[in-house]
Parts: C-alpha cells; sequence; structure tokens
C-alpha cells in the first residue's frame, strides 16, 4: 500500500499508486527489425541516392530564382512581369522572390529528411538513463564543498555581517523606482480635463476637415464625428487632445427622449456625446438610426442615445460622458464647457473632483 | 553511457576512412580538440539516443519558427524607424499621399512597398509569429496530455510555459509596432485595463506612455522590448529548455523493448542532424511559401493610428483573442465605494485570465500532490489511460477557445446572421456550462477507450467473422495480438483513490477520488491465461464447425472458381 511499484517509498508519504496484480508483464523487448525498400534493394537504393540530390540541385536553382526575381523583378524599379512601379509589380515582386525562396529552403530540408529516412540506419538503438539525482557519494561529496565554504565564509559566526548584508540587498531594489518614476509624469488632473474645458466656448468642427458645423446642418437622425475647432495639427499634444475630445453628435426626436436633463444640455434634440468608450476606451464609432443606439465595435457596449446614452448592453458601465452646447449668434454648434465628468475608461479616482 | 549498436551498423570500409573528407576532417578536427576540447562534446552529444515520434516535432517547429522570427526581423530593423515623430506620408501607395502619419507607419509602409524583398521579410515575420505561437500551444499540449510534465520534468514544463508568455508578449509588441489603427486601439485597451487597476492604475498608465496615451514614447519603448529584452529572455530561456532536455534525455511513448531505465530511437548524428536540421529548412520553405502567395497585416488599408476612428471587426493577432473574449462577455459591473471606482468589468476578466494561466502552470504540482507519485517517469502516458487529466486539459482549452471565440462574436454574428446579443449571452452561458460538459464527456470517451484497449488485449482484434456451430452458437473468429501489440495495451501503471487517515488528508482523499475513482482495472497476467485458455476452447468449437477453413463459402468458390 506504501511503497511505490518499484518497491521504494514515496518521499511525501502515502502514493495512489496501484499495486500491479500478479506483478504486471513482463516486458517483451524490441519487436524484430522489419528493412526498408533500400536496405534490400540496390535499385531502390539508387533511386532513394538519385531523389536526394535531385532535391538539392532544386535547391540550387531556387537560390537562383531568388536572386534574379530580387533584381529583375522589383516593386519599384525594373519588373520583368509587370509596368515599373504599378501595384501588380509588388505582387510579382513578392510572389516570385517568395516562390524562388520557398523552393531553395524547402528542397534542402527535404532532400535531407529523405536521406535520413531512406538511407541513413533506421534500427532503433538503445541508451540507458540514469537516475537525475547525484549519487549519495557525489552529494555528500557536494554537502561538504557548501558547508566547509560557508564555515570559511564565517557566516554563521557574523550575524553582523548577515544582518546588514539583508539590508543592503532589501534596500538596493527600491532603487529601481526612482529611475522608473522617470517614464512619466503623474497624472494630476490631466485625465479630468478635455480641450472643449480648456478653451470654453468652442465650435463643433466636422472631424477631419475641422469645418464648423450650424444648427441647420444638422439632419434628423444624423450623426457627426466632431473636433474642437480650435484643436489643429499645430496644437500641443494634438493626438492626447484628440483622444480625449472626440465626440459625436446625434439629432433625435426630442419626443422620443427618455432622459429631461440629456436634453436640456443638446439643442433641438442635437446631442452631443464623448465618442471614447467608458469600458476601455475604444472610439463607438456605430451609431444605429433606427434604435438611436450607438454600439462600440470592440466590446459591442451599446448606448442608448434618448436617455443620456445609458448603457443598455455589454461591458461598459458609465453613460457616455454628455457635453453641453448651444447654438452661438451665427448659428454654429458651441460646446458651453467641458464634459461633466472624465471621459473613457473608468479609473480609481474618476469620481472625485480635480 | 552504454550505447548497444546494432551489428549490421559496422559498415565503415576501409577505402572510406582514407578518403580526402576524412583527412580534411581528423585536421581540423584536431584544431578544434586542441582549442575546445571538442572531442569530449562530440562524445557527450553526437550519438545520444533520441526517440521518434510525429508529435514530439511541434516544439521543433517552435523553435525553427523562432530562428525565422530572428532572421526576418534583423532584416526589418535595417530599415524600421521606431519613431511616433509626425511626417506627411508621399510615398508611393496613392490612398494615403497627403496623410499626417508617424514615422513608423511611413517606414512600415517603405518597408513593404519600396524596400527590395521587404514586403516579402515582413510577411514570413508575421507568418512565422503566428506560426510560432501556434506550435508552442500544440506542443505544450502535447506534453500536458502525455504526462511528459511529470518528474523530473516539472521545471522544465515552467520554462515552457514561461516562453508560451514571452511568445505572447514578443507578438503583442511586435505588432503594435507599425503604428496603425488596428493596433493603436490594442494599446488603447491596454491603456484602459491598466487603468482600472485601484490606485496605482492611471499612474502606471502614465509611465508607459510617457504621460497621456498616446504620446510619442509607446513606439520607441515597444521597439526596445520587441526586439532586445524579450528575445533575449526566450533566447536564455529556449537554451535552458534545451539543456534540461538533454539531461533528462527525451520522453518516449510506451513500446516494447521501451522502458522507464532507457531510451529507444536514433543517435543525434547522422539520423537527427539530417532529419531535424532538414526539418528546419521544410518549417522555413513552408513559411516563405504561405508569404510569398498570402497577404498579411496591410496597415495601409488600416490607415495610420488616430484615436478618433476604429473599425468593426476589430481582432487581434489569433493567440492575443483570448485576452479580449472576456473584455466582451463580462456585464457591465462596475461599482464605487467611498468616491473611488472599482471596475470590476476589467478586474474580473484580468483575473480569470490570471488564473487560466496559472492553473496551467501549476498543474504538474496539483498532479503530483494528488498522486503522490515521486518516481521518474519517462514513458509518456496514453492520453486515454489519464482519463480525468486529459479531460481537465481538454476542458482548459474550450474555455481558451470560448474566449477566443467571444473575441470574434462581431464576425460570427455577421457571418451566421444572428443577433449579437443573443450570441454573447451564448457564449457568457457556455463559458461555465460546456468546460463542464466537455470534462465528462472527455473523461467517458477515456474510459471507454481503456475497457476496449482491455478487450482488445484480453481477446485479441475481432475479424468480423462469424462462425454458427450445428447447435446455432455464434462465435467471432478473434485474431489474438502478438505480444508486442499487447505491451502496449497492459503496460500502464494505473492509481487507486486513497481513503483519509493515516497521513492522507481528506483534501486529498478526495482529490485521489475525483481523479481516480473512474478506473478500469488494467489487465493481470492471470486475467490474460484465462483468456487464452477461453480462447483455446473457442478455437476448438469454430475449428470443429468449419474444419479450421474460416473463408466464407463465397470467398470459397471464387478460389475454386
Amino acid at each position: 500500500m506504501n511503497t511505490n511499484l518499484d518497491g521504494t517509498t514515496p518521499a511525501r508519504g502515502v502514493s495512489a499508486i496501484a499495486p500491479k496484480e500478479g506483478g504486471g508483464f513482463p516486458n517483451p523487448g524490441l519487436p524484430p527489425h522489419v528493412h526498408r525498400q533500400a536496405d534490400v534493394s540496390k535499385a531502390a537504393e539508387k533511386r532513394a541516392e538519385r531523389l536526394v540530390a535531385a532535391m538539392f540541385l532544386l535547391s540550387v536553382i531556387g537560390t537562383a530564382i531568388f536572386i534574379v526575381a530580387y533584381f529583375l523583378v522589383t516593386p519599384t524599379g525594373t519588373n520583368i512581369f509587370a509596368e515599373e512601379g504599378s501595384p501588380s509589380a509588388l505582387w510579382w515582386s513578392n510572389l516570385v522572390t517568395g516562390l524562388g525562396l520557398a523552393i531553395a529552403v524547402f528542397f534542402i530540408g527535404a532532400a535531407a529528411v529523405h536521406w535520413a529516412k531512406t538511407l541513413m540506419p533506421d534500427e532503433e538503438m538503445v541508451e540507458e538513463r540514469h537516475d537525475i539525482r547525484s549519487s549519495d557519494e557525489t552529494r555528500e561529496i557536494a554537502v561538504g564543498i557548501i558547508t566547509d565554504g560557508l564555515e570559511e565564509s564565517g557566516i554563521a559566526r557574523r550575524p553582523v555581517i548577515v544582518t546588514a548584508m539583508v539590508a543592503a540587498f532589501a534596500a538596493l531594489p527600491i532603487a529601481v523606482l526612482a529611475p522608473l518614476s522617470t517614464l512619466g509624469p503623474l497624472p494630476g488632473n490631466k485625465l479630468h480635463h478635455t480641450f472643449w474645458g480648456h478653451n470654453p466656448g468652442q465650435r463643433l468642427a466636422r472631424d477631419h476637415d475641422g469645418t464648423p458645423i450650424k444648427l441647420s446642418d444638422v439632419a434628423m437622425n444624423s450623426i457627426f464625428h466632431v473636433m474642437p475647432e480650435g484643436l489643429t495639427e499645430e496644437t500641443p499634444h494634438f493626438l492626447e487632445e484628440r483622444a480625449k475630445a472626440a465626440t459625436v453628435i446625434v439629432r433625435i426626436d426630442p419626443k422620443l427622449s427618455k432622459n429631461p436633463e440629456s436634453m436640456a444640455n443638446g439643442v433641438d434634440g442635437i446631442l452631443a456625446f464623448s465618442k471614447i468608450c467608458t469600458h476601455v476606451g475604444c472610439p463607438v464609432a456605430l451609431y444605429e438610426q433606427q434604435t438611436h443606439h450607438m454600439l462600440c465595435p470592440c466590446h459591442q457596449s451599446t448606448f442608448d442615445v434618448t436617455d443620456g446614452a445609458k448603457v443598455i448592453f455589454g461591458p461598459a458601465h458609465r453613460p457616455l460622458p454628455q457635453l453641453p452646447i448651444e447654438v452661438d449668434d451665427e448659428g454654429y454648434l458651441v460646446a458651453t464647457g467641458d464634459f461633466p465628468e472624465p471621459i473613457g475608461p473608468s479609473f480609481w479616482d474618476t469620481h472625485k473632483d480635480k | 553511457m552504454t550505447t548497444t549498436t546494432p551489428d549490421t551498423r559496422k559498415q565503415t570500409s576501409d577505402d572510406a576512412s582514407s578518403s580526402r573528407v576524412y583527412k580534411l576532417g581528423a585536421v581540423g578536427g584536431d584544431w578544434l580538440d586542441q582549442r575546445l576540447s571538442g572531442g569530449g562534446f562530440v562524445k557527450f552529444i553526437a550519438r545520444k539516443i533520441f526517440p521518434d515520434h510525429w508529435s514530439f516535432m511541434f516544439g521543433e517547429v517552435a523553435l525553427y519558427s523562432f530562428v525565422i522570427l530572428l532572421i526576418s526581423g534583423t532584416f526589418l530593423t535595417m530599415f524600421f524607424d521606431p519613431s511616433m515623430e509626425e511626417v506627411v506620408y508621399n510615398g508611393p501607395y496613392v490612398p494615403l499621399q497627403g496623410e499626417h502619419v508617424s514615422r513608423a507607419f511611413e517606414s512600415t509602409l517603405q518597408i513593404s512597398f519600396e524596400v527590395k524583398g521587404g514586403l516579402l521579410f515582413r510577411q514570413m515575420h508575421h507568418w512565422s509569429a503566428l506560426v510560432f505561437m501556434v506550435a508552442i500551444f500544440v506542443h505544450m499540449f502535447r506534453v500536458f496530455f502525455t504526462g511528459a510534465f511529470r518528474k523530473p520534468r516539472e521545471l522544465n514544463w515552467i520554462v515552457g510555459f514561461t516562453l508560451m508568455v514571452l511568445g505572447m508578449v514578443a507578438g503583442f509588441s511586435g505588432y503594435s509596432l507599425p503604428d496603425d489603427v488596428l493596433s493603436g486601439n490594442g494599446l488603447r485597451v491596454i491603456d484602459g485595463l491598466m487603468k482600472s487597476i485601484p490606485i496605482i492604475g492611471t499612474y502606471l498608465s502614465m509611465l508607459l506612455f510617457g504621460g497621456e496615451f498616446p504620446g510619442t514614447d509607446i513606439i520607441p519603448r515597444l521597439f526596445t522590448v520587441h526586439i532586445l529584452l524579450v528575445p533575449a529572455m526566450i533566447l536564455g530561456l529556449i537554451a535552458i529548455h534545451l539543456v534540461l532536455l538533454v539531461l533528462h534525455k527525451h520522453t518516449q511513448y510506451p513500446g516494447p523493448g521501451r522502458t522507464e531505465r532507457n531510451v529507444v530511437g536514433f543517435p543525434v548524428f547522422p539520423v537527427y542532424a539530417a532529419k531535424a536540421g532538414g526539418f528546419f529548412f521544410l518549417v522555413f520553405g513552408v513559411i516563405t511559401l504561405i508569404s510569398a502567395t498570402t497577404a498579411i497585416n496591410g496597415v495601409w488599408v488600416y490607415g495610420p493610428y488616430d484615436p478618433s476612428p476604429v473599425s468593426a471587426g476589430s481582432q487581434p493577432d489569433w493567440y492575443m483573442l483570448w485576452t479580449d473574449g472576456g473584455l466582451r462577455l463580462i456585464p457591465g459591473w462596475e461599482f464605487t465605494i467611498f468616491g473611488y471606482v472599482i471596475s470590476l468589468n476589467m478586474l474580473i476578466p484580468m483575473g480569470i485570465y490570471g488564473a487560466l494561466l496559472g492553473s496551467l502552470a501549476l498543474y504538474p504540482f496539483i498532479e503530483s500532490w494528488v498522486t503522490g507519485d515521486d518516481r521518474e517517469h519517462h514513458l509518456l502516458d496514453l492520453p486515454y489511460n489519464a482519463p480525468v487529466r486529459t479531460g481537465l486539459g481538454v476542458s482548459w482549452i474550450s474555455v481558451y477557445l470560448i474566449l477566443a471565440l467571444a473575441a470574434t462574436n462581431d464576425i460570427i454574428a455577421i457571418g451566421l446572421h444572428l443577433s449579437i446579443n443573443d450570441l454573447t449571452w451564448a457564449f457568457r452561458i457556455g463559458i461555465f456550462v460546456v468546460p463542464v460538459l466537455v470534462f465528462f464527456i472527455t473523461k467517458r470517451i477515456c474510459l471507454s477507450l481503456q475497457r476496449q484497449a482491455r478487450q482488445k488485449a484480453l481477446h485479441g482484434s475481432e475479424t468480423s467473422r462469424v462462425v454458427r456451430t450445428e447447435s446455432g452458437k455464434m462465435l467471432e473468429i478473434h485474431e489474438p495480438l502478438d505480444e508486442f501489440d499487447r505491451w502496449v495495451l497492459v503496460q500502464h501503471d494505473d492509481y487507486r483513490p486513497l481513503q483519509a487517515g493515516k497521513g492522507v488528508s481528506s483534501l486529498r482523499a478526495k482529490a485521489t477520488s475525483f481523479f481516480f475513482k473512474d478506473r478500469i482495472e488494467p489487465v493481470s497476467p492471470a486475467e490474460l491465461r484465462e483468456a487464452f485458455e477461453h480462447y483455446a476452447h473457442e478455437k476448438h468449437e469454430i475449428d470443429s464447425a468449419t474444419g479450421g477453413d474460416y473463408r466464407t463459402p463465397a470467398e470459397t468458390a471464387h478460389h475454386a472458381g
């Protein structure tokens, strides 16, 4: 019950190995060897030899194709299969150089493997294993060496050194924090504010062409991807600001609204919401006109525009923050302030004012 | 080392030993031996025996695709510029001309469209990364299902596990480098996940990105991670992996003549030098062929990174899919405590990923605690002989696959015209139900296979020839196995549940019961003797009915005609 099958006792108490009834079966030993074609037939051996040599030579041809194609079938210069610089020139260049290289390497492999399988010995050989653990004698010597070394170092007799050494090795890793801290600034209140808040009264501009949007431009059920008008490529931290300021506006029939507070922050049913998903921050780019749902294509969080962009499906929790907007004297849509809370993924102090 | 060489092997002819090749070798060998003590190394390694099996080649595929990654990656570093400096694109790709892009994106396009052979090497690099991860996973589960992780190889399992994780880091850091809109959104997900970590999250995000997302530091930083840090760690761990492989000697499948104390196979030199060396070129060739004919990661189609757009159907490379699936399945759970946010919709998925990886890493130690088996194991288990382990492994894979499928739920919904909400709910339920079902089904199949193996060992193979005796009794003719074939079916060890008490904790007793309660008794020699007697008796009946001619009447007629 308490022994292994080989009669030894397990080091850690009881093993669950079941004893073999009747001592098990004797191992019958290696089965008789079956010869291959090439072992018994001279013709088959010659055939294999020729095939191996032919495949090595095929590899040489592949190398030649690769080198020639590299210079004669190029993506932007000389190309014997396509017009210079055309998209199909790139296609031909990739195909022909690739096929050449594939032939060059594949047939070296095929030749070597075929050589091994048909012509090299295939009779199995047997090698004995040894215990992974060292012999008792070796262990004793090893333990002796370590004991002597420790004795010579005097580590057991000098507790002051040991304590000081432990202190040194414990303190040193803390030093890593100093260079680590220079990798980036502290968050401060950066995540709590966007370009809309830094520059109040910004007109809402179409994303990419930068033209401002008039109230009258926004048809019922349409969607616009917008950025602050003043945010241009010259703005410092352009991409970081875009990453926070990205906004969508939609126009819905005010009668559909379930959320008067949200409607009050819009104009005539035009509502502006942060485009950055409150789950992990993908742009919420899809708008379903029939249902007035906004959908994040990354993880399918779904927001109900008629109800202050509350989450109705998916992994996000917070509604998309709403940008308060109004119409200026010239009829353009402007933001009156910043989003009321941080946009994008929630973090530890999202709800703290900063 | 005692190596038995069959006599037929000694074919060295006299003229061969005096040929020019051998003379040159002797001179070179002498020179090297006097400087490197190469003789001892050759003696140690060249005739080492490795067993042969197709399933041992997955690890090789992983190793070779890593070499191809190094070769193609070195080419790419010659032309890639990991800078986020903004430039105006004016290269040959017309749709993007005049766009503001980063240098990283621009140089990726230069490699793809202008550098000779650039697109080929880029595609080889990406394809071999995918093959690398596939090979690692398949190799890892070959090791798992055959119990190759058991003593003395537990630490090498951990090394291999770490290589798998590093492979994912290498892949993620690599495909983020072109700074395109798809990988940029991947980084944004990383940013969101980091920010959700309580207290330190926003600090970590600021440190990683050198300020607010996306900043201008992340690509150069990932570049250092991708071409220096991670490859160096992978190389070091591969070295350890292989040194341990040589130290432990390779495991082998059970078979006649194979024992826990030997290894049966072929020598490194010349057989594996040719086979394994050749296999490298085969893998190289296949990856090159794929790269020559099949486009991958056309970043010019996605466009340069910009925080505002994203395309539907945004999926990472396959080995990262599972990390996205949990994020899609989790409901919007987030709560606020003392005004601070705990984002369970991110923390729970991350916890699940950690648990999945952790359970895999620790499994060898869990199983050895259950069995209490501290012998060395060099003979592999046939997976059906370890039903619970196999069930757990398949169950793990099912969780992994459900997460990966969940990460493609939008594609599946479009492809199959399903509601994405219904599909998400199906996955949400499936992730709890399927692994349990899969476990029991797999375990039952294994037990059935054991029963079948037992029958076959005792009674031989069925020949589908049935004989009716004069008394109307129906008997099927069985072909008895030879002792070599039978050995594979009867050699395995088996375990049984332990009672609590006497050094066995009740937890361990329960664990052994979970693992070994359903158990098919292995064939014993006494049973086999009995089966032989039965067989002799039955054969006598069959022979007296057929006169020893087992052919059907139709066959007899055919032969006579």
